[in-house]
Parts: structure tokens; C-alpha cells; sequence
């Protein structure tokens, strides 16, 4: 079984070309994901029909580009009112801090199990292999989430982290691990998966979830979710540690109604989710549940560089939707395993540079044929080619160099070539002259024309260039006509 | 992404930027696009000096060696009349991505000059010419490949079958997957040879399964890329062949 044998692969961004390679031949893979992704591209669609879609755009936009103009405020007011409340706030500079914070936490209840709430952030800082390595078991308790941990793979989607398995997939992996029965009854599956998960939702001493949005002005943490089991991530163990990224901040409660919608729209197609979590404090005197402690964990890692430079800034709108991904026609094909970063597709692209370096990751920012389905769905307006381009810039060694591995793609070949393009194109007689065109277009065409050529036969030039057909047709039309100032006829031609 | 574009009068003359891919591989294309402009009375000025507009490198990352392609563009259209472009890739390079190139340097003046005169074709033959054709050709079923550019860089995905249903003769079908990508995306194709040809595989099914005798584009990657395709499986023995065309051409052809 295809979903099984990709357990056996660890996948990197320095592998992308073979990932893409074997994704591509796969074609279970592919199914999977065109499938999905043309249902989630029809739900956006139809749910946004009755809307105005881009005035909610902008105010989505706004309030993002608010919230990051002010942040360093933000963070520091979001501090001062989640400790009013009574929630702990700790500081990471990076993942390995931030699991270590989260290690010491549970090692301080004497925690041994951990029960999770989906959150991308603790995917990104490796953190159940941390609490593993220090005898601490971490159960993902989100659906797909589960699925992927059972299956011993990583999420191939930020939204729906089990999306590349199919029914008869995930009945053999549930089969294979938890001993139910063959099936493909979801709904027998689903049952089975919330049974053998409640137990362990009362049997752990600490949950850990991720945050949607975190609120500034009231010390608010928003969890948005579907299944339930954020709620009982967050409610039912004694303690509940949030993670999130120091981006999530908003500042008011107010500008959390719009972003909701735009983020369950664009997500699944939904006007809302089944749940949405407010969590303000631990259990108060009086009250019934809840956990003793909550702790929320501000998570830098590379974040604090993005945000320094004024044209990447806009990189941290992101809410995490997933529809660029949704749209993208190249991960549409390949699937999220084939970035091998935790966050894949288009935001993947623009944003795991800034974690990994450019030395890993320059093969994904030139993985987009900048079609712009990304830029024109997201749903904060993050120009997401743009970024593509600025990074492929940093990539090529001719940015502003403050990207991690900057240059890291520049060689002396493909240097070479874009330089000896450059003369051509700015001596017009010598691009007039040059009568061998294909060989103008060799030098387009830096690495390697010989895949191009497996695929689709190979572009003929023209007998005669356009230059010259508009020389013989301004002689035949009107012989008599002026050439511009500036352009003379060609000699080379005649 | 796309703001309200408010349309000059019909000028009497105008420059014709015509692609370095044009220029190469598709010279009567732009032949085409020039006698569609003359019949509307328009004088048409073809710089001889120019070559690329610079997007392969910009979108290489090659910044400095786009700028530099790009500078000498700028210098061809010292006149204040608009610059017709015959793609919307080369035209969304031009009219966005020149302001970015040149922004803070001596040229940023000039290059806001260019980018506001520049035109895609079919958006100027509808929204300047408010050009009327007569169809003259016989009856035929065609699909309308809109490039990214065109339909997002430069909000154009309109115009084009506008044009296709003044043709009296002419069915225009409907492709699914419409606004999906067909792989070319310059150097993308190079780079990402495979996932490339994934696209434009679907892109020629879906072409296929529309009932079309013949595609048409506005842009020459699109046309080269999935042409490419149909002539490569075709040679191959796995499928008919479906012609393509720009769209310049199919109007000119039938119209004149
Ligand atoms: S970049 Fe935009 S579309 Fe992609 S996940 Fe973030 S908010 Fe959603």
C-alpha cells in the first residue's frame, strides 16, 4: 500500500525534484489530491457566492497589517492581559527553546502523557519527538492528525493534515495499528478512533493545543476546530499549554469575527466550524472544569527576521488557511509530502526559507509557475508571488542578503548565462543578427532543456523574425513612411 | 490585485512591443496583431531596437540583469502614446512588475510612464478600438486558453473571448479547469520540467474533452508549451493533434 510505504521515506526540501518525481508516478497520490483538492476549491467557491468577497478581503487584510505594524505592543499588551487572566506566558526564541519550556512544564506536573489539539507550530519545532526522547508520550488528538501519527508520518496539509489518504488507506492503517476491522464505513472509523481517543483525552495529565488567534486587548486565546477535540485538549487534562507563533496576534476582539470568516471559508468552505474555543483563564474558584494552569508559549523561530524586513513582513498576515494550497496546480499534483516541510504548498514556499535557509529550501521558492491562483485566494491578500520572486532574488544572490543561505542558488553557469542574455538583449543589432535563434534561447533556458523535450516537442523558430516581417511589411504598405527616431533599419538582415 | 483601468480615447498612433518569443517563434503573430491595429486606422511604430521586456530574468530572480534588459526597453517609447504588448506576460511585466524593478532609481519616472501606456492587445482592440468584426471564415468550435497573466496579473480574462464572440461562425466552448494553469511559467518549465508536464497534460485533456476543433491564446508560452504537448503525443501515436493558434492571427485570418 502506497500510503504505507511513504512512512518509510523521511522527506526533505533538498529532495523535492525526486519527491515530485515519485509523487508524480504515483497514481494514488495524485487521485487522492485532485480529488480533494477540487472538492475544497468547489466548497470555497460556493461559499463565498453570497458574500462580498473582496471587501472582505481588504478588512481581512487590514486587520493583519494592523496587528503587524504594532506588534512588538501587541505582544507585550497580549503578555500583560493573559497574566492578569492567569495564564503564564513564556518567551522561544526558537523551536529547541520552545520545546524545552514545554519539556520542563510537563516534567514540573510530572506529567507523563500528553494529549494535542492540532497545532502546525508544534509540528514545525519537532516537539512530540522531543517529549518522546524525555519519556513523555504525546497522543495527537485531531482526526487527521492521529491518522498521520499512527501511520508515522508527518501532515501532507496544514488544515487537513491526512488528506493524501484515501478511505481503504486509512481502514488498512487503523486496522494495522489499533486492530479494528476492514471496512470502508467512515462512519465505523470515526467512532472507533473517538473511542480509543476519549480514554486517553481522561488519562492525560497535560494537553497541548495550538492558537488561531491570539487577542491582545482582552488576553484571549481563540482555538478554531471541528472534531471537539481542541475543546477537550483544552479542558479536560489539569493543564493546557498553548503554542503558537508570535504572528497570531490580533489586536482586538473585534477583529477576530472577520478573520474567523475568512479563515473557515476559505479553509473548507465553511460559514463557521462545529467549534470555537475562547480560552480567557485557568478553572476559577467556583467552577466546574477546566484545566488549574494554562501557559501560552510566544514562538519566535525566525518570525523576528521575517518581520524586519518591510517587503517579507507580509509574510506573517498568514491565518493559516491553507487555501493557496488548496489552489496551487503544483500541489495540487505532487501533494504536501513532496516540500518535505512542515508547511508545504505556496506559504510553505514563502515561509520555510526564512526557517530552514535557503540552502535546504531554494528549490521551493522556483516550484511555482507564479499563476498567481495562490495570491488571488489567500484570503489576507499575501502576495504570495511576489514573495516567490523576492525570495528566488535572495536565492539567486541578488537581494538585500538578509534571508538565511541567501545566494544559495547562484552558479557561476546559470550566471553566466543570464549575463550573456543580458548583452544580447541590449545590442539590438546583435539580436537582429542572430540568425541561429535558437541559440538566443539556449541561453533562456539556463540548466536543462532536455526534460522540457521528453514532454513536449521543441519549439521551432520562425524562418523570419518579426523585426524583419515588420521592416518588409512597412515596404510593402507604405513605402514612403518614416522610421521612428529610434529604430533604424537592421542591416544584418537586409 | 486587479484596480479599475480607465480607458484613453482611440489614439492615432501607437508603439508595438512585439515579444521576444513572438519575435522568434511566432513572428506572424505579431505581423497579425500590427494589421489588426492598422485596420482600425492606427498607425503602428515598431521600435526596431527593441528585444525582451526582461521577465525571464526577473522572474529567475536575475534582477540585475532584468534591469539592465528592461533599461533599454524604457529608451524605445519617448512618445506619450500607449504601447501595445501582445502577451499578457510580457504586458503584466511591463505595466507591474517595471514599477517594482525601477522603484528608487533614476528611471522610476520613466518606468511608471511605460507601465501606464502599456496594453495588452485584445484588452486594447475591445476597450480603445471598440473594435467590430466580421466573420468571414466558416463554422468552427473553438477553446480559449487565457493565460495567468492575462487573467490575474492584469485582470484581462474577458477580453479575449469577447473578441471570439464577434465571430459570427465561431463557437467558443468552454474548457474545465479554465483558470488552471497549463505549466508553462517560463523558466518553470525548465526548472520543474515534470510537474510542468503534469499541468499541460491535464491542460490538453481538458482542451480535448471540450469538443474544440482548434485552441487559440493570447500568449505565445501558453501556445508553445501546450502546442508542444499535442505535437509531442501526437508524434507519439497516442492522440490527434488539436491546433493552436494566437489569437491575433485566428482574428486576422478570419476577418480579412
Ligand atoms: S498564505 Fe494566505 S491562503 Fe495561504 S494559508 Fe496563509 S492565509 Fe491562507
Amino acid at each position: 500500500m502506497s500510503a504505507q510505504s511513504d512512512s518509510l521515506h523521511t522527506f526533505t526540501p533538498q529532495a523535492f525534484h525526486r519527491q515530485a518525481h515519485d509523487a508524480l508516478g504515483n497514481p494514488q497520490i495524485r487521485a487522492n489530491f485532485r480529488r480533494a483538492m477540487d472538492g475544497l476549491m468547489a466548497k470555497r467557491r460556493d461559499v463565498f457566492s453570497d458574500w462580498d468577497l473582496e471587501t472582505l478581503r481588504e478588512l481581512g487584510a487590514n486587520i493583519r497589517l494592523r496587528a503587524l505594524a504594532k506588534l512588538p505592543t501587541l505582544l507585550e499588551q497580549l503578555e500583560a492581559n493573559c497574566e492578569a487572566n492567569g495564564i503564564r506566558v513564556h518567551w522561544a526564541e526558537d523551536g529547541e527553546q520552545a520545546c524545552r519550556i514545554i519539556r520542563e512544564l510537563c516534567e514540573a506536573r510530572g506529567a507523563k502523557s500528553v494529549i494535542k489539539g492540532k497545532s502546525m507550530v508544534s509540528e514545525e519545532m519537532h516537539l512530540n519527538a522531543h517529549l518522546e526522547a524525555a519519556g513523555i508520550t504525546a497522543l495527537e488528538s485531531d482526526l487527521g492528525e492521529y491518522l498521520v501519527q499512527l501511520n508515522e508520518q508527518t501532515p501532507s496539509h496544514i488544515i487537513m493534515p491526512a488528506i493524501h489518504l484515501n478511505t481503504d488507506e486509512i481502514s488498512a492503517i487503523m486496522q494495522a495499528k489499533t486492530g479494528t476491522k476492514k471496512t470502508r464505513d467512515v462512519d465505523y472509523m470515526t467512532a472507533a478512533a473517538r473511542a480509543q481517543l476519549r480514554e486517553r483525552f481522561m488519562a492525560a495529565d497535560v494537553g497541548i493545543s495550538g492558537v488561531n488567534f491570539a487577542v491582545a486587548e482582552t488576553g484571549t486565546l481563540c482555538l478554531v476546530e471541528n472534531e471537539g477535540n481542541g475543546r477537550m485538549t483544552t479542558a479536560v487534562p489539569p493543564m493546557h499549554i498553548a503554542v503558537t507563533g508570535i504572528e497570531k496576534v490580533v489586536e482586538r476582539l473585534r477583529d477576530v469575527p472577520p478573520l474567523y470568516a475568512l479563515l473557515t471559508r476559505s479553509a473548507t468552505g465553511q460559514h463557521v466550524t462545529t467549534y470555537f474555543n475562547m480560552i480567557s483563564s485557568p478553572r476559577k474558584p467556583g467552577e466546574r472544569d477546566g484545566p488549574e494552569e494554562v501557559h501560552l508559549v510566544l514562538v519566535d523561530n525566525g518570525r523576528s527576521s521575517i518581520y524586519q524586513d518591510d517587503e517579507l513582513l507580509d509574510t506573517l498576515r498568514c491565518i493559516r488557511c491553507g487555501a493557496c494550497m488548496n489552489h496551487c496546480p503544483v500541489y495540487t499534483r505532487v501533494g504536501g509530502h513532496t516540500y518535505g516541510t512542515t508547511y508545504p504548498g505556496p506559504i510553505g514556499s514563502i515561509l520555510m526559507p526564512h526557517m530552514l535557509g535557503l540552502e535546504a529550501t531554494k528549490d521551493l521558492p522556483s516550484a511555482s509557475s507564479l499563476c498567481g491562483a495562490c495570491g488571488e485566494v489567500c484570503p489576507v491578500k499575501i502576495p504570495i508571488p511576489d514573495l516567490l520572486v523576492r525570495l528566488r532574488k535572495e536565492a539567486a544572490g541578488e537581494g538585500r542578503g538578509n534571508v538565511k543561505g541567501a545566494g544559495a542558488k547562484r552558479s557561476r553557469k546559470e550566471v553566466a548565462a543570464w549575463k550573456s542574455w543580458q548583452w544580447l538583449a541590449t545590442h539590438p543589432s546583435a539580436w537582429r543578427g542572430s540568425t541561429k535563434l535558437a541559440g538566443k534561447f539556449s541561453v533562456l533556458t539556463p540548466s536543462r532543456l532536455g526534460p522540457w523535450t521528453d514532454h513536449r516537442t521543441s519549439p521551432k523558430p520562425a524562418k523570419t523574425s518579426l523585426h524583419v516581417l515588420v521592416q518588409q511589411h512597412q515596404a510593402q504598405t507604405a513605402p514612403s513612411a518614416k522610421l521612428p527616431a529610434k529604430g533604424g533599419p537592421a542591416k544584418e538582415e537586409s | 490585485m486587479t484596480s479599475v483601468k480607465l480607458y484613453p480615447p482611440k489614439p492615432q498612433k501607437v508603439y508595438f512591443f512585439g515579444t521576444c518569443l513572438i519575435d522568434v517563434f511566432y513572428p506572424q503573430a505579431g505581423l497579425d496583431g500590427i494589421r489588426l491595429l492598422e485596420r482600425e486606422g492606427i498607425e503602428v511604430i515598431f521600435p526596431q531596437e527593441q528585444t525582451c521586456c526582461g521577465q525571464p530574468a526577473y522572474t529567475s530572480g536575475y534582477h540585475d540583469e532584468a534591469r539592465k534588459v528592461a533599461e533599454a526597453q524604457l529608451e524605445l517609447f519617448p512618445e506619450p502614446w500607449p504601447i501595445i504588448v501582445p502577451s499578457g506576460s510580457c504586458g503584466g511585466m511591463m505595466r507591474t512588475h517595471y514599477a517594482q524593478l525601477f522603484a528608487g532609481t533614476p528611471r522610476e519616472a520613466q518606468a511608471l510612464s511605460v507601465a501606464e501606456r502599456v496594453f495588452e492587445l485584445t484588452e486594447f482592440l475591445i476597450h480603445v478600438c471598440h473594435v467590430v468584426l466580421t466573420d468571414k471564415g466558416q463554422p468552427e468550435r473553438v477553446a480559449m486558453h487565457t493565460s495567468c497573466s492575462a487573467r490575474r496579473e492584469m485582470g484581462l480574462a474577458e477580453t479575449g473571448p469577447k473578441l471570439l464572440a464577434q465571430l459570427g461562425q465561431v463557437e467558443l466552448v468552454e474548457q474545465v479547469r479554465a483558470a488552471e494553469c497549463c505549466g508553462f511559467g517560463g523558466t518553470f518549465a525548465v526548472r520543474h520540467p515534470e510537474v510542468s508536464a503534469a499541468m499541460v497534460e491535464d491542460k490538453t485533456q481538458a482542451l480535448e474533452a471540450s469538443g474544440a476543433e482548434r485552441f487559440v491564446t493570447s500568449d505565445c508560452g501558453c501556445l508553445m508549451n501546450i502546442a508542444g504537448r499535442f505535437e509531442h503525443q501526437h508524434l507519439a501515436g497516442e492522440r490527434d493533434s488539436l491546433a493552436g493558434e494566437h489569437i491575433a492571427s485566428y482574428l486576422w485570418r478570419r476577418t480579412s
